[in-house]
């Protein structure tokens, strides 16, 4: 027993007990729980489990700190009506909020931020972190918080791009099916059935064994694989708004194929369009990301994550955790998008009710 | 009975002719290849003599319907033809290691779904309490990680700083049982995260779902005790969801292994197929890819075809 | 029925409700009281969102998810419910409270037999046994008046229809022989003929049981005829409270006599244009599908200029089926539809922007019928711009117009959005949606019956108005008798996708008429709290089940 575990043990039970005296039951539970499984976990683990819930609470308060100011800042920047939403969002959409934007400003600003070029070897192989390589280097030497920085550009820009040309494909065949129903909705039925019947990453693998990996194939396939999801989602929404009277009304007066879609139908299905954007955004990027791990996404020496995971995995049997680097950048981009989402679906089934 | 074994008939003569198409799909993709396989193969300096052998040899000079037919009727029989590469038959490649995945799936699913659903359904019933926020946020966290991302963390904590299980999930055929299930405990405890944290968000939102009907509330102003609530009026009604969700779910781990099986080295169907993709051995990826899409398209009938013979309103017609 | 002198049996005192929304707690019941004697029924009434089924479940201590009660007093018997465990709260279900929902067919647990969810509560509460309880349940179907009471019960909901449901979960509630039984709606998703016969069975047990009812509707004329006292509630609070023939003469508040106001307005019948007029619209031996099943046969009427046809029948009997004929949305499988003189092609598609713009179209649910993401001066304008291409400063005072014309102030309506407006509001704009087009035939799908009373009243009015001054051909689908009394200059009455009996208003008014337009007349339930009383003296309580039948 040193002074660390003792004032550890006494925080987490004065916390409690302050909880309990303030009547917040939940606060209360969450701590008491907590001190519990430190218990188990200090007599299994020893010092060194507590100094990882330590550091994990130290880095969770962090985000949630960061979340909040996030949210306050955004609550005085934006107008009226945004800063209303936002102000009962919760920290953890505001979180996901300030991620991606520290992503999208490291994605457009790379080559002013990263230090060191792309592609240039300014070190020895897997060279320890320095003043002048805030990560270390790869394994050809090149500075890999630079590459982290030019990946924000390249992989989601490829994951962006596939799930814009999925989505614009999609939802627009989904919305004439919707509205023009007939032939044309069971035939995009059907064959929407037969490509989710296959995996995505196995349809994935098949197409690039045969065009080639490249990046514009990369994006095609990518789109051809995910827009019948977004087809499906689109039909069952602009489904739901299609048997509305309005747009009896509309048909009745004669109105055309796009006016239907442009004026009745699309105005009423765009949040749960946007939510879906983010979800399929996603799996876009999980996708990119697995295929770039497996060598057949995008090619060096373009920087990318799923890449340089994969380039750097040796690293992990030594200890290292700089693999690790550009594989929680993607988990950490696609947490944050999921959060937003999450948020969003809440408050559009919120406001409905 | 009668209208069930025909809609059951129906659904599993639709599984049948999506399988079809598929295969359909797989064969004549490989043939938008540019020019055709042996020119993918042998590449561009090749000579016309040496293209001419291997059109020969692989039979490119047919008609690609009638070959369609020959590699389906093949398929069929368990022969896909052999390898570009090695030239061993493809079968005799893939069953060994088909079988690996098969039990490296398996493994993580006996895991993850039991602790799945009853972890679900806690949460369902402590909804909106402190405990489901975090359950949401922790799910959240793992359905949003790449799957190489939670096999490296693994890796690095429970084989490297702690070396409990063996980083490199290499078989043996002298290996123990147990021996075997400590080898492979890393890959499958990286399949069960992910595979948990769908199933229990899934589970959470049709339980969820189900005791916001009425008859769950008539039953409580009926006066019945909670757990009776539970076992007798939501469970009936929850079958086909939960199905369907474990369905899903190890359909699911089906595509998930491929990754999981790169970062453990393991020597599963999901290596092999990526392994095929670089290499451009397309017997062997065109093999692959039916087999995987045959097992999707299995999981999702027996998905379907439970809902179906679950449903009171289907086994007890009018 | 004197039940002031028996002793009290609910009392609740200052109860508040909260509910959840937008992440804050939102009072919605503020303050109500209640007393409730021993077998003594008490219509709770009002508009939805009146809170009377929050108020309902909490006379049992029982609170909806994402509600809780936040202050008050429910003292059932002597017990106080607020205060006491859960425990002895759910004692209290099913046993000595019982709750039937409003539809039955979700509130059964489709995976069990009618009778097994019947005798769950007295095996439970140890009242009765298996056996015991099944024979009584028998007992209670029978008293019920359901078919085959020996074996209904062994059914799965699933297996029966919706008006024996509801009478099957009455005996259910019945089991325990409970105190009190909270009906919630019980017949608002019923036809009116099977509505007929759900209300007497349940006045029936519940006198000879002597239960005591809080009985749950937005209907005066159905909570006339079950209840003793009525209260009326708005908004969470309480209007008034009297015994059922007091409120019923002799309302004290305004917002209780804009409810019980009698349709006031009734306009005399206007006879048929003679001589070699043309009809506007003639539908000329109509039959229909929906795919296999036919849903209209041989169906003929005409409407003439300025003349109101009013077409009455239950939900399937075809009548939204014919409108649909009528635009074109449904070709019909044979027959033809003649506008002016004109055969139009059977399918909208073929129909040319002028056919299409003679027949306009109003409908029931406001709510679904505009757009709520276009701006009114929009859905208004959009056919004047469509048929008339009207563009810029001519579009504008042409929608100033229609808004003037529907009496709602343009300034302030021009630009607002459709969820910004009231029910009343905007069943306005979709009659000036329809105007615009300058139409000279109106199809009106019941567009009164999602309003109150007054509200109706008002677009009836205009309805009238608008038909003087541009001589307009209405069709007025509707189930309301009253409406069809007020507004009606011909009737034509529809079941099962035939036409059973048509003719001036005065003559279906008065006998003799068609069985089935006697049946459907006198199912109406009225205002009169002896109705239900005498019309089943006139049928004779034991033919009620066949009557609807036949």
């Amino acid at each position: 027993m040193n002074y660390f575990v003792i004032g550890y043990y006494a925080l987490l039970i004065g916390a409690s007990c302050l909880a309990a005296y303030y009547s917040s039951r939940s606060a209360f539970l969450l701590l008491f729980s907590l001190t519990l499984v430190s218990f188990i976990v200090g007599i299994v683990g020893g010092e060194s489990a507590l100094w990882t819930i330590t550091v994990c609470a130290g880095v969770l308060a962090l985000c949630a700190g960061t979340a909040y100011a996030f949210r306050e800042f955004l609550v005085i920047v934006l107008p009226v009506e945004a800063s209303k939403a936002i102000k009962t969002a919760p920290l953890t959409a505001t979180f996901g909020l300030f991620v991606i934007m520290t992503y999208a400003i490291a994605g457009v600003f790379a080559p002013i931020i990263a230090p060191h070029g792309e592609a240039e070897i300014i070190a020895g192989a897997f060279e320890p972190p320095n003043d002048e390589m805030l990560l270390g280097a790869d394994q050809l030497g090149r500075d890999l918080f630079s590459r982290l920085v030019f990946g924000a550009r390249n992989t989601v820009g490829i994951a962006l791009l596939a799930t814009i040309l999925a989505f614009v494909l999609g939802a627009l065949m989904g919305l004439i099916a919707a509205t023009r129903g007939g032939w044309f909705d069971q035939l995009m039925g059907r064959v929407v059935d037969v490509i989710m019947s296959v995996p995505s990453l196995i349809f994935a693998l098949l197409l690039l064994s045969i065009f080639g990996t490249n990046v514009v194939v990369l994006i095609i396939i990518i789109a051809i694989i995910y827009s019948p999801r977004v087809f499906r989602l689109t039909r069952a929404v602009a489904g739901n708004v299609v048997v509305m009277d309005y747009i009896e009304a509309a048909r009745l007066r004669g109105e055309g194929l796009w006016y239907l879609i442009r004026r009745e139908i699309l105005p009423n299905s765009t949040a749960p369009l946007i939510a879906e954007f983010g979800l399929e955004f996603c799996f876009v990027f999980l996708l990119v990301a697995g295929l770039s791990f497996l060598g057949l996404g995008i090619q060096p020496p373009t920087a990318d994550w799923g890449s340089m995971v994969r380039e750097n995995a040796t690293l992990i049997s030594f200890g290292e955790i700089t693999p690790l680097f550009p594989a929680g950048a993607i988990a950490l981009l696609t947490v944050a998008v999921n959060f937003v989402v999450d948020w969003m679906l809440f408050r559009s089934s919120g406001l409905k009710g | 009975m009668t209208d069930v074994l025909g809609i059951v008939l129906k659904r599993l003569g639709l599984g049948v002719l999506t399988l079809l198409v598929i295969s359909i799909l797989i064969f004549f993709a490989v043939e938008l290849l540019p020019g055709d396989i042996a020119q993918a193969v042998l590449g561009q300096g090749a000579t016309e003599e040496n293209l001419k052998a291997m059109r020969e040899q692989l039979g490119l000079n047919e008609p690609a319907v009638w070959r369609y037919l020959q590699w389906l009727a093949g398929a069929i029989q368990g022969d896909f033809g052999s390898s570009l590469i090695s030239q061993k038959p493809v079968t005799e490649t893939i069953a060994p290691r088909f079988a690996n995945t098969l039990f490296l799936a398996s493994y993580a699913a006996v895991i993850a779904v039991p602790v799945a659903i009853i972890l679900g359904v806690i949460v369902a019933l402590l909804r909106e309490s402190i405990f489901d926020r975090v359950a949401n946020v922790t799910t959240l966290t793992s359905i949003s990680s790449p799957e190489f991302f939670l096999g490296y963390i693994l890796i690095l904590y429970l084989a490297v700083k702690n070396p409990w299980f063996p980083a490199i999930a290499s078989l043996s055929d002298d290996m123990t049982f147990l021996e075997l299930l400590n080898r492979t405990f890393l890959p499958a405890l990286t399949m069960v995260l992910v595979v948990v944290a769908h199933m229990m968000r899934m589970t959470r939102a049709s339980i969820i779902n189900l005791l916001a009907s009425p008859y769950i509330e008539m039953a409580r102003l009926k006066g019945t005790p909670a757990w009776k609530v539970i076992v007798k009026h939501a469970l009936p009604n929850a079958w086909a969801p939960i199905i369907n969700v474990v369905a899903l779910n190890l359909a699911y781990l089906i595509t998930g292994v491929v990754l999981v099986e790169v970062v453990f080295v393991y020597p599963g169907i999901g290596q092999l197929l990526v392994d095929s993709v670089t290499k451009r051995d397309f017997p062997v990826v065109q093999a692959c890819c039916l087999i995987f899409a045959a097992t999707f398209i299995l999981l999702n009938l027996a998905a379907d075809v439970g809902a179906i013979l679950t449903n009171p309103r289907l086994r007890h017609p009018k | 029925m004197a039940a002031k002198e028996k002793d009290v049996l609910l009392k609740i005192r200052d109860l508040r409700i909260e509910g959840y929304s937008d992440e804050k707690w939102l009072e919605i019941v503020h303050g109500v009281d209640l007393t409730l004697h021993r077998g003594e029924v008490m219509g709770l009434i009002g508009e939805s969102g009146a809170g009377k089924s929050t108020i309902g479940l909490a006379a049992m201590g029982f609170a909806r998810d994402g509600c809780r009660i936040s202050a008050g007093s429910i003292e059932f018997d002597g017990m106080e419910l607020t205060t006491t465990s859960e425990a002895d709260r759910r004692a209290l279900r099913g046993s000595r409270i019982a709750y039937v929902a409003q539809s039955a067919a979700a509130s059964f647990n489709p995976a069990h037999k009618i009778i097994d969810q019947h005798t769950e509560a007295p095996i439970h509460y140890r009242i009765r046994k298996r056996l015991e309880a099944q024979e009584d349940a028998m007992e209670l179907y029978e008293r019920l008046r359901l078919p085959n009471p020996q074996d209904i019960g062994f059914r799965y909901p699933h297996q029966v229809s919706g008006g024996q449901l509801q009478r099957a979960m009455t005996a259910m509630a019945m089991a325990c022989r409970p105190d009190l039984i909270i009906f919630d709606e019980p017949t608002t998703a019923l036809d009116v003929t099977t509505q007929i016969e759900v209300l007497a069975a349940i006045r029936d047990i519940v006198e000879q049981f002597n239960t005591a009812a809080i009985y749950i509707t937005h209907d005066l004329a159905v909570v006339a005829q079950m209840a003793d006292t009525i209260k009326v509630l708005l908004k969470g609070n309480e209007v008034e409270e009297a015994d059922t023939e007091t409120m019923l003469s002799n309302p004290k508040e305004d917002y209780t006599k804009s409810l019980w106001a009698v349709r006031s307005f009734k306009r005399a019948q206007k006879p048929r244009p003679g001589g070699d007029a043309t009809p506007v619209v003639s539908v000329q031996n109509v039959s229909a599908s929906y795919g296999d099943t036919p849903v209209l046969h041989d169906v003929s009427f005409d409407i003439y200029a300025g003349m109101t046809v009013a077409v009455v029948g239950e939900s399937g009997s075809g009548k939204s089926t014919t409108a649909r004929c009528i635009t074109g949305l449904l070709p019909p499988t044979s027959g033809k539809i003649v506008m002016n003189g004109v055969e139009m092609p059977p399918s909208y598609k073929s129909r040319t922007k002028e056919q299409l713009r003679q027949a306009q179209m109003i409908y029931q649910m406001a709510d679904t019928a505009l757009n709520p993401k276009v701006r009114i001066c929009d859905i208004i304008g959009r056919p004047a711009e469509f048929y008339m291409g009207l563009k810029g400063g001519k579009l504008k005072s042409r929608v100033d117009e229609l808004l003037d014309l529907i009496e709602l102030e343009p300034s302030k309506y021009y630009s607002r959005y459709p969820p910004e407006l009231s029910g009343g509001q905007k069943q306005r704009i979709g009659i000036a949606r329809a105007l615009a087009a300058e139409p000279n035939f109106i199809i009106c799908d019941e567009v009164t019956s999602a309003l109150d009373q007054l509200v109706a009243e008002g677009i009836l009015k205009l309805l009238d108005r608008l038909q003087k001054e541009l001589n307009l051909a209405y069709m007025f689908i509707t189930h309301d008798l009253a409406t069809v009394r007020s507004i009606a200059d011909e009737v034509l009455v529809m079941k099962q996708g035939e036409v059973v009996e048509q003719g001036a208003k005065e003559e279906m008014f008065t006998p003799p008429h068609h069985p089935y337009t006697d049946l459907l007349l006198s199912s109406v339930p009225e205002m009169d709290p002896n109705w239900l009383t005498t019309v089943l003296e006139e049928r004779g309580v034991d033919n009620i089940g066949e009557a609807a039948a036949t």
